[in-house]
């Protein structure tokens, strides 16, 4: 895959990844957001965050699967800055919708309940990588840090999983499948570690 | 052996070659007509559930006193396709989708408990004790969305007049329907069926509270609890038990199900209250269901803005305690 093909293949992803907002306005405009649109469109914003969220974080693992498919990090930064940016719509939501911009009540909302206060966590995580996420930032900051900082993303996938499962009520169950994609995702970079430590140590012995 | 020569066969029957070419489009549209139709019968059976309901399909009402006036009512296609029913299903459609399972028909209501003496009434002679009133009232669930709907029915007071219950009596318990071929979620939803319902003896007799038989002058549809409910509209919408088969009458306050089920969260009175938040969301708003979403949000009314009728049933209570 040369440099081209990748461009390429940008322009493409990038108009993809808006088609679920698209879907929306235009559901908004055909008043297809059914009896309780509110409700639609925080529901709708806040499963594209996690979803881009999963897809991000998946192109580790994938990469690792064949040494060919390593071109897919150029491809990393563009969808976990479209998790910030469906993130920041569904906070929108919740901001203008939920609260009319009552500025006391959300404090109070993010001090005494819980999934809020899970939320604006992930949504803090992905602003400090989105201010980061230039290569300027790389730069500046240096592969290191910045590396560590960005490690934020387990952070923020791992609190909106969990603001998903203190919105909805007891009995309901629906959240359990992207904790277990999330589950999976993160397993394979832990065996993946191990993996790599263990082919340390042999080296290490070998030599 | 006969081998019919090929003059056998008249020229007129020879497939026209554009269908021939479509032969695979053409079975696709059939299976797809096939498929809508069947689907349209099923579709037809809940969005018009008055063609399965064997009473009048519609209901001579009066006017009533009682009823909210200067609201936008909810429009039907919402009321009878946003509901909370869990026996068919926890997402808002499920219950249009598969409350056609309900059989309305027969149905008898149990009276039990301390009363003169247990009585059954049938649901046909139920809705003819007392001439049928049209009440508006508001609607709010404890989710925070709301509506506003024109329910058909009286008084539950003059059911409960009817019953003969004893002065022991200080609560009435409300039991819905329980069985798991009509209500097959029963079995994966984990909540403790029948579902139950309750509230004390003078809410019970209070005049708002009505026995319902039905919305919008028709007949409820299944989803929405046929064949008869209760509807207490200054209480959270859970309280509105559906599908009633049962009501008890008892001396202490009898369990209710969304309160078993999360104590911290769903009261026994659970009165709508803008400043008693639930432990997971703010109360003080609602959603108005059917407005546009840039104007849908609405101040919560204090028990649901029947104050001025409700309110001296908890004078001395401390409602926050008594969520």
């Amino acid at each position: 895959m040369n440099n081209r093909s990748i461009v390429i293949l940008k322009f493409i992803a990038f108009p993809a990844c808006l088609v679920p907002l698209g879907v929306l306005v235009y559901r908004g405009f055909t008043n297809a957001l059914g009896p309780d649109p509110i409700a639609t469109i925080t529901h709708t914003t806040g499963f594209w965050t996690l979803y881009f969220l999963l897809i991000s974080l998946a192109i580790t693992p994938i990469r690792h699967l064949s040494s060919r498919l390593g071109r897919l990090i150029r491809f990393r930064r563009m969808l976990g800055l479209f998790a910030f940016f469906y993130g920041t719509l569904h906070l929108f939501t919740y901001v203008w919708l939920f609260s009319g911009w009552d500025v006391r009540a959300m404090v109070h909302d993010i001090a005494k309940r819980p999934f809020i206060t899970m939320g604006m966590l992930g949504w803090v995580c992905l602003l400090a990588l989105a201010a980061t996420s230039t290569t300027w930032a790389i730069r500046k900051m240096g592969g290191k840090r910045w590396q560590m900082l960005h490690r934020l993303i387990y952070v923020a996938a791992i609190a909106g999983v969990i603001h998903y499962w203190w919105i909805v009520k007891s009995g309901v169950l629906t959240p359990w499948k992207v904790t277990v994609v999330l589950a999976i995702l993160l397993l394979a970079r832990i065996v993946w570690s191990a993996k790599q430590a263990a082919r340390k140590r042999k080296v290490a012995v070998a030599a | 052996m006969i081998i019919r020569k090929p003059s056998y066969i008249p020229s007129s029957e020879i497939t026209p070659q554009s269908v021939y070419i479509n032969r695979r489009k053409f079975l696709a549209g059939a299976a797809a007509v096939g498929a809508a139709s069947l689907g349209a019968a099923r579709w037809l059976n809940v969005a018009h559930p008055q063609q399965t309901v064997q009473a009048d399909t519609k209901f001579t009402t009066i006017p009533s006193k009682y009823s909210s006036t200067g609201l936008t009512l909810t429009a039907y296609k919402d009321i009878t396709t946003y509901n909370n029913f869990y026996e068919f299903g926890t997402n808002k459609d499920d219950p249009s989708h598969n409350a056609w399972r309900l059989k309305t028909r027969p149905w008898s209501v149990k009276v039990s408990g301390l009363v003169k003496k247990q009585q059954v009434f049938d649901i046909d002679a139920l809705m003819k004790l007392r001439p049928m009133e049209e009440r508006i009232y508001r609607m709010r669930c404890v989710e925070a969305w709301s509506m506003v709907i024109p329910w058909a029915g009286y008084s539950l007071s003059e059911f409960i007049s009817q019953c003969e219950p004893l002065s022991s009596a200080r609560y009435v318990q409300f039991l819905s329907l329980e069985d798991n071929k009509q209500e097959p979620w029963i079995n994966s939803v984990d909540l403790h069926w029948p579902y139950s319902e309750g509230l004390r003896m003078d809410e019970a007799m209070h005049p708002l509270t009505l026995l319902t038989f039905g919305l919008y002058g028709q007949p409820l549809p299944n989803q929405d609890g046929a064949p008869v409910r209760i509807v207490v509209p200054w209480k959270y919408g859970f309280k509105s038990a559906k599908s009633i088969v049962e009501v008890r009458f008892v001396k202490d306050e009898p369990r209710t199900t969304w309160n078993e089920s999360a104590p911290g969260e769903y009261g026994f009175y659970s009165n709508v209250n803008p400043n008693v938040d639930h432990p997971r969301w703010s109360q003080k708003n609602e959603r108005v269901i059917g407005a546009a979403f840039w104007k849908a949000r609405q101040p919560t009314l204090m028990f649901n803005g029947y104050g001025d009728q409700v309110a001296s049933l908890y004078k001395g209570m401390d409602l926050r305690e008594n969520f």
